[in-house]
């Protein structure tokens, strides 16, 4: 029976009395907690998927939305653009672009997004194949390893994809033509873990938007024996040239956007988003600027939430305060007791102070695993929402700080009751009844 | 033993006491008598090192209270000071057992649940052992008490008024099983009372 267990036992002899304090502790520590992994992973995540893109390139509408759907495959594209009007951001000898991803975008497998690019996205990435090969042919796709966990799809699986984003089940409408997985990436981390990659034209075959009207037909009539059939149209399309290809191709076939790498930062890069959105009927977006928006509107939130976290912690304190305070008033033989047993007024303030220090521990062990335990839930969904990938057991060394500073703030809140309890007079009180 | 020297208290408010000499030896049963406001508790409280006596010193166990400080003396009264208050107080959130583990552990003593069951037994409560000191009736927590108070064979035993809401019979009873658990702990037994019927029983007595 020493003052640990003796403090333990004072807290679940009247549990109620402690609940308050730990009711409240949780909730600063887990709200604190929650924001704090909620914000880190984002960051993270933000970065690993930056890939050195300097600019984005696509179809008028909000920069944000073109950035966030182009390189972190959010929500819905702004639109299309036409290859005559973007093929300049393609061509090698651009003055100022070191190199450009060419994205078409639009269409989903069960959820996950088809996108349709060149290999030299996996270098922008630092992605690699972990299995088979990487896609050449046109309806050759190659899919991340969350896809293949998710949907099963393996190697040498042929599926049709489907307009659209959102998994619509069997509502969906699908498109022509069969995807034949021919690869499977290795886990990087990025949002590459996520999509089906596959090449542009792929896009122009399955949408008829500039098509021409060869294409046409030969959908109209294929409906029955298409396995032939569409092999044969993929052949006449079999160039494996990358954007060479794109460079040669027709005017009116379109893309969604194009993630571009500077050569350098200069005078003419800094202005080189301006003159676009001024001057052509594009819309170039900067991610870094962008993110930073998302992180400010993200901080403004937090700042509000900031106030009620403090507001919490500040009531959480007091609320062990009035609890421990009040108790001595009902514990004043109890605590006279153990001096007459022999307890030194020291005793007395350490029991005191654990009692504070047990609230306080307690609370903030069960805000850090309800805070945990709701990303946890959140990590699912917001898998299949935002392609955000949330480690929910990833515990911040901050949230160790913040374990230390709920004891701090314990200790604070028990040593007034504390030092009361030491000044015990015990003949006075023992002998008044 | 237990013994005071021109032994004083100054009141705060400035009145001062002056108590008699007193010198009990080992195992002897005495009465502390005297009408109430004649100072019997505040002696009680200086001879249990509760308050610090104006002058004069008082000595348990061949000890001068007055030498030792702070902590000493909260375990040396753990250790050879058994106090028996008028109401039974515990530690009300642990077994009547652990709450004399807790008289052991606190007094520098190991605990011995052997000798706590024992004690308890001889004392007709040794099935209330794990039961919370609430759940006992008051003459059960008057036991349980005074079990607490010899449980670490003090040299001195103090008790305040344990009579006074007792019948002739129970009260008869009580001091027997005080005397007894003195005797068994050969320890020197002091009863602080107002109770005259108490003189009857025992001789030895110092009036205020």
């Amino acid at each position: 029976m020493n003052l640990i267990r003796l403090a333990w036992k004072n807290l679940t002899y009247k549990p109620l009395n402690a609940l308050l304090g730990i009711l409240l502790f949780a909730l600063s520590v887990g709200l604190v907690s929650l924001l704090l992994s909620l914000r880190k992973q984002a960051d993270e995540q933000f970065d690993a998927n930056l890939a050195g893109v300097n600019l984005v390139v696509g179809a008028k509408g909000s920069p944000l939305n073109l950035v966030l759907n182009s390189m972190y495959h959010l929500g819905y594209p702004n639109g299309n653009v036409s290859l005559g009007e973007v093929r300049a951001f393609l061509n090698p000898r651009h003055p100022l672009i070191e190199a450009a991803l060419p994205l078409s975008l639009g269409d989903g497998y069960r959820g996950y997004r088809i996108v349709g690019t060149v290999p030299d996205i996996l270098d922008w990435y630092g992605a690699e194949i972990g299995r088979g090969e990487v896609w050449q042919h046109d309806f050759e796709v190659v899919v991340g390893p969350n896809v293949v966990a998710n949907t099963g799809l393996k190697m040498g699986d042929t599926f049709r994809s489907a307009h659209g984003i959102v998994d619509e089940g069997e509502d969906a409408m699908e498109h022509e033509g069969e995807f034949k997985v021919v690869g499977i990436l290795a886990e990087s981390g990025t949002v590459l873990d996520d999509v089906i990659l596959t090449t542009n034209p792929t896009y122009w075959h399955t949408h008829d938007h500039g098509g021409g009207a060869e294409d046409h037909q030969e959908d109209d009539h294929a409906d029955h024996d298409h396995d032939d059939h569409e092999h044969a149209d993929h052949a006449d399309h079999n160039h494996v040239g990358g954007i060479q290809q794109l460079l040669e191709a027709a005017e009116d076939k379109e893309l969604t956007s194009i993630l571009v790498r500077y050569k350098g930062i200069n005078a003419r890069t800094m202005s080189f988003a301006r003159n676009i959105n001024d001057n052509t009927d594009l819309l170039a977006a900067e991610p870094p600027y962008q993110i930073n928006e998302v992180r400010r509107q993200f901080d403004n939130g937090q700042r509000i939430l900031r106030i009620l976290v403090i507001a919490i912690i500040i009531v959480s304190a007091l609320s062990i305060f009035i609890s421990l305070f009040s108790s001595l008033r009902d514990r004043r033989y109890e605590l006279a007791m153990l001096r007459v047993m022999g307890s030194g007024r020291g005793g007395l303030f350490g029991l005191i102070v654990l009692e504070g220090l047990f609230v306080a521990a307690i609370g903030a062990l069960a805000g850090l695993l309800l805070s945990h335990g709701i990303l946890a839930v959140m990590a699912n969904n917001i898998r299949d929402d935002f392609r955000y990938q949330l480690d929910a057991w990833r515990f911040l060394p901050e949230e160790g700080w913040m374990f230390l500073g709920a004891l701090a703030l314990g200790f604070l809140a028990a040593v007034i009751p504390a030092i009361q309890a030491a000044r015990t007079d015990i003949g006075e009180t023992l002998t008044e009844g | 033993m237990l013994a005071t020297r021109a032994l004083t208290y100054q009141y705060p408010g400035g009145e001062q006491l002056t108590f008699p000499d007193i010198s009990c030896a080992r195992g002897e049963t005495w009465l502390l008598l005297g009408d109430s406001g004649s100072g019997k508790t505040t002696l009680l409280q200086l001879l249990a090192g509760l308050r610090t006596p104006g002058s004069g010193e008082v000595v348990v166990d061949n000890q001068v209270l007055g030498q030792l400080s702070g902590s000493d003396l909260d375990r040396f009264r753990g250790k050879q000071l058994g106090i028996i208050f008028q109401t039974a107080h515990f530690v009300r959130s642990v077994s009547v057992a652990e709450n004399l583990a807790l008289a052991q552990r606190l007094a520098g003593n190991a605990v011995d649940h052997d000798r706590i069951q024992q004690l308890l037994d001889q004392l007709s409560i040794g099935n209330k052992a794990d039961a919370a000191p609430a759940a006992l009736s008051v003459g059960q927590q008057q036991r349980a008490a005074i079990a607490r108070a010899i449980i670490n064979q003090p040299s001195v035993i103090l008790a305040d008024e344990p009579t006074s809401a007792l019948d002739d019979a129970n009260t008869h009873r009580v001091i027997d099983l005080l005397r007894e658990q003195a005797a068994a702990v050969n320890a020197t037994l002091l009863i602080v009372t107002h109770d005259n019927r108490l003189t009857r029983i025992i001789d030895q007595q110092i009036r205020l």
